[in-house]
């Protein structure tokens, strides 16, 4: 018997409840099933290139649309470099804007410099294109390439990377615009991960007569090692990824060349050159299969980058 | 002289001194990035930007048609975007607590979050445009929701695992049954922070051109035609500042004004938001 009136709510709730709860469920799993599908229409795409040229499409350094010869070569090799040099020189300098922000900036300070930064992360991938091309292109090549192929282009080991003519567009410049987009996110994981670090153990060491570089370097550096290293392939992750800006300033060339002053191609600045002037299938398959590697990398990178951070909060979580 | 205490002081100000020079070469490259901006699409700016549509090559005109095929598409974007992310962002925080697939979809969203636009833009035209034979505003649109998604489970999660438990608990013992909870109670007191991450969203795709490259194309015509290339903004600055023609550059830096500006108040908006949020708890 069902006929109090409080039974018949309770069932009705009972059965909007599940109703909204397998409504959330679904779309949960609908953003769960989305990676799936990327996977595997990437793979579809990319079938007809993976049967005609096998693994060899990731050694051969040919991309002749003309003959229809395909090669992942220069740009999965121009992604890794650009992305390299983007992390070389962001790197230490997140390194230090987090360092500033977490123990050198007096109190006032910290939010509108933080607001700066983020600000970084804010600016459309294309400015730094437009940017990139316009002006710190032609300031790099009339200033900076000029003297870096006069003094380093004739050292033993390293000289062949400075070779060439002062362009201003190529590889280092890519990298250089790369540094200054990672930045913001490498420097505001580091800025978090830095203050985790108790400040129990930071006091032990002020205590101890330590100075401010020492507990940075012996206190907060060990504690948040894993997710310094987390906060780096974030960067990675987004480095290589990135598209607009690349595009612009690294020239756009097919020919694997060693220097970094020459202009070059990655796998996403092809993807935007390429993907809509591609007719013929097998061409557009080629493109669709760098896209797969692509996607491939910066997967492991990224899942590698959030591991470790979780662990890290994990850690946190038992010693508190 | 050298001592252990002065190589100790000198390698801290040394340092230290690093750091601040990291911290003056951000601002540098900010304020650099900022000016340029100004003073190139100021200077490109004027009334024919808004009233007339993207000229033929070398000659001068405006951004009309760009303009408005960005805002629809922005528009369809969030509006696809935004419900299945906060559904999504609901669940990982309210329903979540057993099984596999909460952590699992976390895990995945925050990989999302930073996996490269243009891929979003190659599986968009694998699974639409290839099919569909042609591109179209509806692609474009499409690709931008799959970006709107990621920032709004994100957000949305963040933001309710922040509301109190002794609210829903305070409901529950009134006998609300569990979605008048999540609808009435917990939404209702996460909304500005979960406006905050809906305002994040169009920031970040109102800049995006990766995604749109390969499926809306762009479109030189007025057209407000979902089903057939569509001009915006970023493609259209793109392929400007690629040209050679100098009237081009103009409208290219105007048209770039114009979406940082958009980003960037944006964001301060969703920033603004966020914290009157904070200080009602």
């Amino acid at each position: 018997m069902k006929n109090s009136l409080s039974e018949q709510r309770s069932e009705r709730f009972a059965l909007q409840d599940t109703l909204f709860i397998n409504a959330t469920r679904l779309f949960t799993f609908i953003v769960f099933a989305l990676l799936l599908s990327i996977i595997i229409s990437l793979i579809i795409g990319s079938l007809l290139s993976i049967k005609a040229f096998g693994f060899p499409f990731i050694t051969s350094a040919v991309w002749n649309p003309v003959t229809q010869k395909f090669g992942a070569l220069v740009p999965v090799v121009g992604t890794l470099v650009t992305s390299i040099i983007a992390l070389l020189i962001g790197v230490p300098i997140s390194f230090g804007i987090a360092l500033f922000l977490t123990e050198l900036s007096p109190n006032w300070l910290k939010r509108p410099l933080g607001i700066a930064i983020e600000l970084l992360a804010g600016i459309p991938s294309i400015i730094y294109g437009m940017w990139g091309l316009f002006v710190f292109a032609p300031f790099f090549g009339d200033n900076i390439e000029p003297w870096l192929i006069d003094k380093l282009g004739p050292l033993p080991g390293i000289g062949f990377l400075f070779q060439g003519a002062p362009m201003g567009i190529g590889v280092l410049t890519a990298g250089l615009i790369l540094a200054i987009m990672v930045i913001p996110f490498i420097s505001a994981v580091m800025r978090d991960v830095f203050e985790i670090v108790p400040p129990l153990l930071k006091e032990s060491a002020y205590g101890l007569g330590a100075t401010t570089w020492e507990v940075v370097r012996h206190i907060v550096l060990p504690y948040a090692r894993i997710g310094v290293v987390g906060s780096i392939l974030l960067g990675l992750g987004r480095a290589m990824g990135e598209t607009m800006a690349v595009t612009f300033v690294i020239g756009n060339s097919d020919d694997l060349s060693s220097s970094l002053l020459m202009p070059g191609n990655t796998i996403s600045s092809t993807l935007a050159n390429e993907f809509t002037e591609a007719t013929r299938p097998l061409y557009l398959s080629a493109l669709t299969e760098l896209g797969l590697i692509l996607f491939f990398i910066t997967f492991i990178v990224l899942a590698i980058s959030k591991l470790l951070l979780l662990q890290l909060g994990k850690q946190e979580g038992l010693e508190s | 002289m050298f001592t252990i205490y002065n190589r100790r002081r000198l390698l801290n100000y040394f340092n230290l001194s690093a750091s601040a020079l990291a911290m003056l070469t951000g601002l540098l490259a900010l304020g650099w990035i900022l000016w340029t901006l100004l003073s190139f699409g100021f200077h490109g700016l004027s009334l024919n930007v808004f009233t007339q549509n993207t000229p033929p090559p070398g000659n001068s005109g405006g951004l009309l048609n760009a303009i408005v095929g960005s805002i629809l598409m922005t528009v369809i974007g969030t509006l696809i975007g935004t419900p299945i992310g906060i559904m999504a962002g609901t669940y990982l925080a309210e329903f979540g607590q057993r099984g596999w697939l909460a952590p699992v979809t976390r895990f995945i969203n925050d990989i999302l979050l930073s996996a490269p636009s243009i891929i979003i833009g190659l599986f968009v035209y694998e699974v639409y445009v290839a099919t569909s034979k042609h591109f179209s505003g509806w692609a474009g649109a499409f690709a931008l929701a799959l970006l709107v998604i990621p920032v709004v489970v994100r957000t949305t999660e963040d933001t309710l695992a922040l509301i109190p438990d002794t609210l829903r608990e305070a409901a529950a013992a009134l006998g609300a049954p569990r979605w008048k909870i999540v609808t009435l109670v917990t939404w209702r007191a996460a909304k500005a922070g979960m406006m905050t991450g809906i305002l994040l969203a169009v920031a970040r795709i109102s800049g995006e051109t990766a995604p749109l490259l390969f499926t809306a194309l762009n479109n030189q015509f007025w057209s407000s035609d979902m089903n057939a290339p569509m001009a915006n903004l970023p493609v259209v600055i793109f392929q400007m500042a690629m040209s050679p023609y100098d009237d081009w550059h103009h409208l290219a830096w105007a048209g770039a004004l114009l979406i940082t500006g958009t980003v960037l108040i944006l964001s301060i908006i969703a920033r603004f938001l966020f914290k009157k949020e904070k200080i009602s708890f």
